[in-house]
């Protein structure tokens, strides 16, 4: 398979290309709605190249973090890094240059009704952007092979499973090459086969095409599938197999409760641990 | 009693704060880019091709049940000739642009607020906002300018419609010569009463409009909350058609009779 995820991106080619660039920091956020406080002095970093999976019960304010991220919501208190560029003060006009570099999946895939899989898929190219109608329309077939759904390009999202429809949200977030992934509980309510292959798409976007990705879920087999296994070429064909070391490393757990971490580490850290929460909630 | 009507006041300025910043985005939104012409386009056939049967059909009811009342009326003062002036000034100056507002209102703002209400429920907006696009400009400027741009044009033909309508009562039932009930009419008018009746729909096209999407934007809630967004929009709408219809007449007498 081509390499369909070639940068060429203005944003990201300025950032340094370390591996260990901080892609995502968070520093002592805070928030609340009225009397809700929804996080408390949460801090984190995301390395490039690696994935963070945000582990939690409903409510404890994983879907926010990523509304945070995106700029959609801002924190009462701390700071909110993306790129390099400090984004809780930003006003939205700001914000549309930062999120050139980044890509969300929402829960239940957020399509637009009245477009169709392709139109869907393309809308960046499509609206923002001064690139000829067929370069945008090869684009979108290229992206719609990589999730396998090319023959669904000239459907209505309401014509698609479930499964069809957060993979088509899959390529619609990665259509503008971002450098950052975010899925916003990617998998819930869909039957175990077909999370499988959403599990694989995000598996694959990480380890062949490089994104740096926040994975926020409460489906314990699929955080561990992504953080336990990794994507290879062999010959025209992908195949997942059990992570090296060093890949597991780039994997990191972390868990929200009342909307704060109660834990931070690798899966093997997480199975160890010995915290009654956690233990219940692997359980 | 006192905290309830308090927090009742502040909810109520803040409601008004947001409407304005909206309006007031929208009208920037339409003189900058990005501009998203297709969808104004798009909405311009949606509110005025789409909403021409109602106008229609409302503007020859009137006109006609309109011709029928003052026909009684005209009757006990021997004025029956002068029926078409009647109709004529009454469906322009007033009934033409305020019911075709209230049309809009039921099948325009209710629309509106429930498509974009279904799209806040559904994470669309956010969707729209992720991928860098802003949805002021996309949704609410193209509907606001296919509101102000379409009111006007379906009013005069709501207006025109009720003179056919009161004419095929007037000739048929009250038995007016064709040529006495159209010479009633230009004798009748002045060109005040037009410029009153075509300056109301712009403002209220924009009412409209701008409540239907300023309300479907604070849609909470899930598929209950876009239901009750509807209802709040037509609610809303209606009520500001009247009031501002109001206002505006006030003042347009003032300024041009």
């Amino acid at each position: 398979m081509a390499d369909i995820y070639q940068r060429s991106r203005g944003a990201v080619a300025e950032q340094p290309s370390r591996t260990d660039a901080e892609m995502i920091v968070f520093k002592n956020v805070s928030l609340a709605f009225d009397d809700t406080v929804v996080l408390r002095d949460v801090s984190f970093t995301l390395r490039k190249g690696h994935t963070k999976i945000i582990l939690g019960a409903s409510g404890a304010g994983k879907s926010i973090s990523l509304k945070l991220i995106l700029g959609l919501l801002k924190p009462d208190g701390g700071e909110v890094w993306v790129n390099g560029q400090r984004v809780d003060r930003m006003s939205e006009l700001e914000m549309m240059k930062v999120r050139s570099d980044l890509g969300m999946v929402f829960q239940e895939g957020a399509l637009f009704d009245s477009l169709t899989v392709g139109e869907n898929v393309g809308y960046k190219l499509y609206e923002e952007s001064e690139m000829p109608l067929d370069e945008v329309r090869a684009r979108v077939e290229e992206v719609l092979g990589f999730v396998g759904l090319s023959q669904f390009i000239d459907r209505k999202p309401s014509e698609l499973s479930g499964g069809q429809r957060r993979r088509v949200a899959i390529a619609r977030a990665m259509t503008v090459k971002p450098g950052i992934l975010l899925y916003d509980e990617p998998t819930t309510g869909l039957d175990p086969i077909t999370a499988d292959t959403i599990d694989e798409q995000i598996v694959k976007l990480r380890d062949l095409e490089e994104v740096t990705s926040i994975l926020v879920t409460h489906q314990l087999r699929d955080a561990f599938f992504v953080a336990t296994h990794e994507a290879k070429r062999k010959g025209e064909d992908v195949e997942f197999v059990l992570a090296a070391k060093e890949k597991l490393e780039e994997a990191e757990f972390m868990m929200l409760k009342d909307g704060r971490i109660i834990f931070e580490g690798t899966a093997d850290e997480l199975r160890a641990s010995t915290d009654p929460y956690i233990q219940a909630f692997l359980s | 009693m006192f905290t309830l009507i308090d927090e009742w006041l502040k909810s109520a300025l803040a409601e008004v704060q947001e409407y304005v910043s909206l309006s007031w985005a929208a009208i920037k939104g339409a003189f900058s880019r990005p501009f998203y012409f297709h969808d104004v386009v798009e909405q311009l056939d949606s509110i005025g091709w789409g909403s021409l049967t109602v106008v229609l059909l409302t503007g020859i009811f009137t006109g006609a049940v309109l011709a029928l009342q003052s026909g009684l009326t005209l009757d006990q003062f021997g004025a029956r000739p002068v029926v078409g002036r009647l109709v004529s000034a009454s469906m322009i100056k007033e009934l033409g642009p305020v019911l075709t507002a209230l049309m809009l209102a039921g099948r325009v703002g209710s629309g509106i607020a429930a498509e974009i209400g279904s799209m806040v429920v559904t994470d669309q907006i956010n969707a729209l906002r992720a991928l860098g696009t802003d949805p002021i400009r996309k949704l609410v400027v193209p509907r606001v300018i296919a509101g102000v741009v379409m009111a006007p044009i379906l009013t005069v033909i709501s207006d025109f419609m009720g003179i056919i309508g009161g004419s095929i009562i007037a000739i048929f039932q009250l038995q007016v010569t064709s040529g006495q009930y159209w010479k009633s009419i230009t004798d009748g008018l002045y060109v005040q009463d037009a410029w009153m009746g075509i300056i109301k729909p712009f403002f209220l096209g924009f009412v409209i409009v701008s409540i239907g999407c300023h309300v479907g934007l604070r849609t909470k809630g899930g598929t209950q909350g876009v239901g009750r967004a509807t209802t709040n929009a037509v609610v809303a709408a209606s009520v500001c058609v009247l009031a501002v219809d109001f206002f505006l007449t006030r003042l347009l007498i003032t300024l041009l009779y």
